[in-house]
């Protein structure tokens, strides 16, 4: 990689939104003919940094350019223009309109006039052959095809403009490996063609077969830009999730809990076998026995959620089975679950938790109203004694009953989010990040609460971006990567880089 | 006052009660009641009789909105109704026995149900979205009440049924009684059991009451049964105030009133929470609203225009955005619209 100059360079770029620093003096470089991944885990400011370079944002400060051009985009039209092409995870292209008229659309070439489709054909198959696409027919309907198909053919699109820069956001989430090869042959004959390529995945493996470069973003701020050849993978991913490994390893303390209970009891409460949902994971081998706290590690947005809401019947499996005491289940929805004594908390408090217009009361009871149905109500003496026995167990705040759950503060709808499952005395208890984004002293009451249920015998499932609470906690620890489970590990001695090591691929 | 003014029932009984205060105004006797022949008279007793049918299209109504969803068939479903009940009178070897008139009630009740669980059929179970799956019956269902018809008024003379619509019971009108009926039922359903609650959640989180272990299919085919319940009745009400079923006109538009008076009420659109003492005062609004339009003898070309004006003050008190609007509104200088335009 010659010093050449980069073709777009975006220097100290900030934008805000209400309440949050999305990004924060981020400077970036791309150069012609390389492919760069951007990384960092969720929520550290990839996306907003595309949407800056792909004008759907406006920044608040810095500079772009382009080609050595200084440009202001406040439109996508603009950066398209400008000879910047993104590919989104989502194919954002035509389904109902055919192969040719996604490729050329906008950009017919006219005769007299009107649409010159002759020409339309003839430029598309031209295109389509530059991406050893010549079996695709133009005139067939893009819904005919393959969604890797699709991928590439809005790939094409950017050919047909001659796109200087193409960024892929997450083009390989929804590919099986055969279709990865084939769009990863057309991005490397490409990059040769001297495109500079900005590719975004979660997939660390295939950031290193494919990047030549990376820039590694964390909670809006630049970490720093890497040769892809110079960056162990343990060392990325030690600077995405932002701790030395030093300092994780002091702050690791392995649980002290024993192990036999384990041994006492053979069977596991749940047990899975290659579970998994096409798109979502797959591999999911897991057992899990009474009394004890799994952890499931793993990177933001390497499946641990899509594992756990599997387990939950809120996504249906397509592959592998599940055996709850034994026996073989059909996880056929959330309830399925419920009634044989599985909850789950979602990490997405909000959208997936609360219930925002109704008290803590009404939250609190709703899983347990739910399993009696509509037309037996929770006597109100009922509801009175249990919401009370929570809010002091737990400490809620508000101790009232009749407040709005919206009105209270994030740590405290959690606990109430956990008391609605409490309530029904579930075998296994799913908690997916249950301590995000509240504060350290409720923080601290959940952690004791995981330790206290383990003990009174339920199981736990425990999902947390932060491995030392994961060591704390587990008896067993879960390991997620590349949206498959890799890994099982007992929790005996295990320290933070040990996890780590198996996050980043190497042998454990 | 100000914990008054915030409760969500507030502003819909200032506007009623102001739009009463109106009428008083201009007209002495407005307010006065009077026993006549063992019956009760006055403009309060009609206003009650004649928004017997709307209240009890809204109080189906307003469960349908706070799951989320809509039902545009109700005036459909008024029209089959009238129409099976009255076919039914016609054709029968009795017509004038109360026999009769109690099952032309159950045939038309029956049809409301089949009716109900055929909406809820298509917005739960085929997950079609409410406004389109109702929007089906709607148009269809006044072509089923033209079959059952043969496309003529059916007139019926049935002492028995006409009670329904047009009789007195305890010196009240018989609607203004059922109507209470219904409301207390719906009010004992909905608070006695979960159901209410359960409706609130399905219309404020589909999702989280999903995880939750809901089941928000049966919730919903519910509240679409009971909206097709309550317009059957009202159907039954007003063939049998007129003692005749027209398919064409019967419960025509009365979906609009009867989801005005659910908004006016303060049960939001969006689903959620809902009052159905809320949807009673609104329900009183517009009738009272078309008594008004009499009372001070405005011209018949303006009075759509003059019910909008009303409805659209009284939605606009309950928006706290427009009220914080009008707030701002008044200390407002020259200079600072002065400045809005700058920018």
């Amino acid at each position: 990689m010659n010093e050449l100059v980069p073709v777009v360079e975006m220097t100290d770029i900030a934008i805000g939104f209400p309440g949050v620093k999305a990004l924060d003096d981020v400077s970036f470089r791309l150069f012609q003919g390389e492919v760069h991944a951007l990384m960092g885990e969720n929520g550290a400011g990839k996306s907003t940094l595309i949407k800056a370079l792909t004008g759907v944002y406006t920044i608040d400060s810095g500079r772009i350019t382009v080609l050595g051009q200084q440009k202001h985009f406040s439109t996508p039209a603009e950066s398209q223009a400008a000879g910047i092409s993104t590919v989104y995870q989502e194919v954002n292209l035509c389904t109902n309109l055919t192969v040719e008229e996604n490729v050329m659309l906008g950009r017919e070439p006219r005769r007299r006039g009107s649409i010159d489709w002759r020409a339309v054909r003839a430029r598309t198959r031209e295109v389509l052959a530059q991406l050893h696409l010549e079996h695709v027919e133009p005139g067939s309907l893009l819904s005919e095809h393959s969604i890797a198909v699709q991928q590439l053919i809005a790939i094409a699109r950017s050919v047909e403009v001659n796109a200087k820069v193409l960024i892929l956001d997450e083009p390989t989430s929804s590919l099986d490996a055969d279709e990865v090869n084939q769009l990863f042959r057309v991005i490397r004959d490409l990059r040769d063609r001297g495109v500079a390529i900005l590719f975004v995945s979660h997939f660390l493996e295939q950031v290193y077969e494919l990047s030549d470069r990376m820039t590694v973003l964390r909670n809006g701020k630049l970490v720093g830009e890497y040769m892809t050849r110079d960056l162990s993978r343990m060392n990325l991913i030690s600077k995405m999730i932002g701790k030395d490994l030093e300092v994780l390893e002091e702050l690791d303390q392995a649980s002290t809990r024993s192990q036999a209970r384990l041994a006492a009891t053979a069977q596991p409460f749940m047990e899975t076998t290659g579970l998994g949902r096409k798109g979502s994971v797959s591999n999911v081998n897991l057992s899990i026995y009474p009394g004890e706290v799994v952890g499931l590690a793993g990177l933001l947005g390497a499946g641990r959620t899509e594992t756990a809401r599997l387990l939950f019947g809120a996504d249906k499996a397509d592959e592998g089975s599940l055996k709850i005491k034994g026996q073989p289940l059909k996880m056929r929805s959330p309830r399925t679950a419920i009634d044989h004594g599985i909850g789950f908390c979602s990490e997405d408090r909000k959208e997936e938790g609360l219930i925002g217009d109704l008290t803590v009361r009404d939250n609190l009871v709703l899983a347990m109203q739910a399993t009696k149905g509509w037309a037996r109500r929770i006597p109100r003496r009922v509801q009175d004694e249990l919401v009370a026995e929570f809010i002091q167990a737990l400490d809620i705040r508000p101790a009232n009953p009749e407040a709005l759950i919206r009105n209270l503060s994030g740590g405290n709808q959690q606990k109430v989010l956990l008391a609605r499952w409490m309530v029904t005395s579930p075998d296994l208890l799913i908690l997916d990040e249950p301590t995000r984004g509240i504060d350290i002293g409720a923080k601290t009451q959940i952690q004791k609460l995981v330790n206290r249920l383990a003990s009174e015998g339920m199981s736990i499932l425990f999902i947390s971006s932060e491995l030392e609470e994961v060591l704390r906690l587990s008896d067993r620890i879960a390991i997620i990567k590349d949206r498959a489970m890799v890994a099982d590990i007992s929790n005996d001695d295990v320290s933070v880089e040990d996890v780590l090591t198996v996050i980043a691929g190497g042998a454990q | 006052m100000k914990s008054i003014l915030k409760n969500r029932l507030a502003w819909p009984v200032i506007a009623l009660v102001a739009l009463l205060a109106v009428n008083q105004i201009f007209r002495a006797d407005f307010l006065s009641l009077r026993m006549q022949d063992g019956h009760l008279y006055g403009s309060l007793i009609d206003i009650m009789r004649n928004g017997a049918p709307t209240i009890l299209i809204a109080l189906g109504m307003t469960l349908v909105i706070a799951s989320r969803g809509i039902d545009l068939s109700v005036g459909a479903v008024v029209a089959i109704a009238g129409a099976a009940s009255c076919a039914y009178i016609a054709a029968s070897p009795e017509p004038a026995s109360p026999v009769t008139a109690a099952m032309a009630v159950l045939i038309a009740v029956v049809a409301g149900l089949v009716l109900g669980v055929w909406n809820g059929f298509l917005v739960s179970t085929i997950g079609i979205q409410p406004i389109i799956a109702t929007l089906v019956l709607m148009t269809a269902g006044r072509g089923i009440a033209q079959l059952i018809t043969d496309g003529q008024i059916v007139s019926v003379t049935n002492d028995s049924y006409k009670a329904i619509g047009a009789g007195y019971l305890f010196t009240l009108p018989i609607s203004i009684l059922i109507t209470a009926v219904v409301f207390i039922l719906a009010s004992v359903l909905t608070r006695r059991t979960a159901l209410g609650t359960l409706i609130e959640a399905v219309g404020i989180n589909p999702v989280a009451s999903r995880l939750a272990g809901l089941r928000a299919r049966n919730i919903i085919w519910i509240v679409y049964i009971f909206s097709a319940f309550c317009a059957a009745i009202a159907g039954l009400m007003i063939s049998s105030n007129v003692t005749a079923a027209d398919a064409n006109n019967a419960g025509l538009y009365i979906e609009m009133d009867a989801i005005l008076a659910v908004v006016i009420g303060g049960t939001s659109l969006a689903g959620g929470r809902y009052s159905l003492v809320g949807t009673v005062v609104g329900a009183f609004i517009i009738q009272t609203l078309t008594t008004t339009v009499y009372t001070l003898g405005i011209p018949p070309e303006v009075t759509l225009v003059f019910k909008a004006l009303v409805v659209l003050t009284v939605c606009l008190l309950q928006a706290p955005k427009a009220r914080n609007l009008l707030r701002n509104l008044r200390p407002a200088s020259p200079l600072r619209t002065k400045e809005k335009v700058a920018v």
